[in-house]
């Protein structure tokens, strides 16, 4: 890890409350590295479905089971590690929510909207055994402006799946 | 903040006033309990006002799906009011902006009811 690099990490019950956890401190995170209101919300809410993938998916919602939480911080971007005790998964398992199939599932966006809404985002083998989802978003550019007056892209989600 | 639902009537059609976010726990089960208790009173005309609802996430929006099939199950109909912009981003890369019947004004959505 580079010197400069701010690291933060957590590791979270498998309970609802969590996700509501990791989502604001990953705000508060973002906030403070100078993300605009539109990235937050996007930075927020991908947190947020990690760690319900993680929750659900992952640990199958067994309170015995951990999350991991890790933030890392470099001078370009926030990088999001959600690290599950689960058996794993692969990306090209998950079905397409946008397949007119799916479109009425009532589960299977959250994967998507994390690609939607990060500029990188993968998922691999952790080291529990788990998966582990990594996603990034540059940092905004030094005095660049968004519509709120902060730094930040405009407020259109990007769909790139 | 949490989610808060109040409903009213609105000739043939009821129209729920949600506020706060529906996200997985509280939110999404309380948006469940709500339509359900309107099925269960034989009320299938539902109108969700969306107003003050400016977060949804994929939990919320499986929620929306499921109260949607319930209700459309039971031969009648959901629809959805005055969308933030956030949520209507949300509802149109994920495609379902073209699934819910959406509408801007509350007299036109009642009236679309039949």
């Amino acid at each position: 890890m580079a010197s400069d690099t701010k690291h933060l990490e957590i590791t979270l019950e498998t309970q609802v409350e969590s996700v509501n956890l990791a989502e604001e401190m990953c705000l508060r995170v973002a906030e403070a590295a100078g993300f605009g209101e539109d990235d937050c919300y996007r930075i927020g809410m991908s947190v947020r479905e990690g760690v319900i993938n993680a929750f659900h998916y992952g640990n199958k919602e067994r309170r015995d089971k951990k999350i991991h939480l890790a933030v890392d911080l470099t001078a370009d971007k926030m990088i999001i590690h959600v690290l599950d005790e689960g058996a794993g998964f692969k990306l090209s398992d998950v079905p397409d929510p946008l397949a007119e199939e799916n479109l009425l599932s009532t589960s299977g966006r959250g994967i998507f909207l994390m690609r939607a809404f990060m500029d990188e985002f993968d998922v691999v083998s952790g080291r529990t055994g788990g998966a582990e989802i990594v996603m990034s978003k540059k940092l905004p550019a030094p005095g660049s402006t968004s519509p709120n007056g902060q730094g930040g892209q405009s407020a259109t989600p990007q769909q790139e799946a | 903040m949490s989610l808060h639902a109040t409903h009213r009537d609105a000739g043939p059609v009821t129209v729920v006033d949600l506020s706060g976010r529906i996200v997985l726990g509280d939110g999404s089960a309380l948006l469940r309990k709500t339509i359900r208790g309107l099925l269960d009173d034989q009320r299938k005309k539902i109108l969700l006002n969306l107003a003050d609802v400016d977060y949804i996430d994929s939990s919320g929006i499986g929620e929306l799906v499921s109260g949607f099939t319930a209700v459309k199950n039971q031969s009648g109909d959901l629809k959805l009011l005055h969308l933030t912009k956030k949520v209507r981003d949300l509802l149109q890369i994920t495609k379902l902006y073209t699934v819910f019947d959406v509408f801007t004004d509350e007299n036109t959505a009642v009236r679309s009811f039949g």
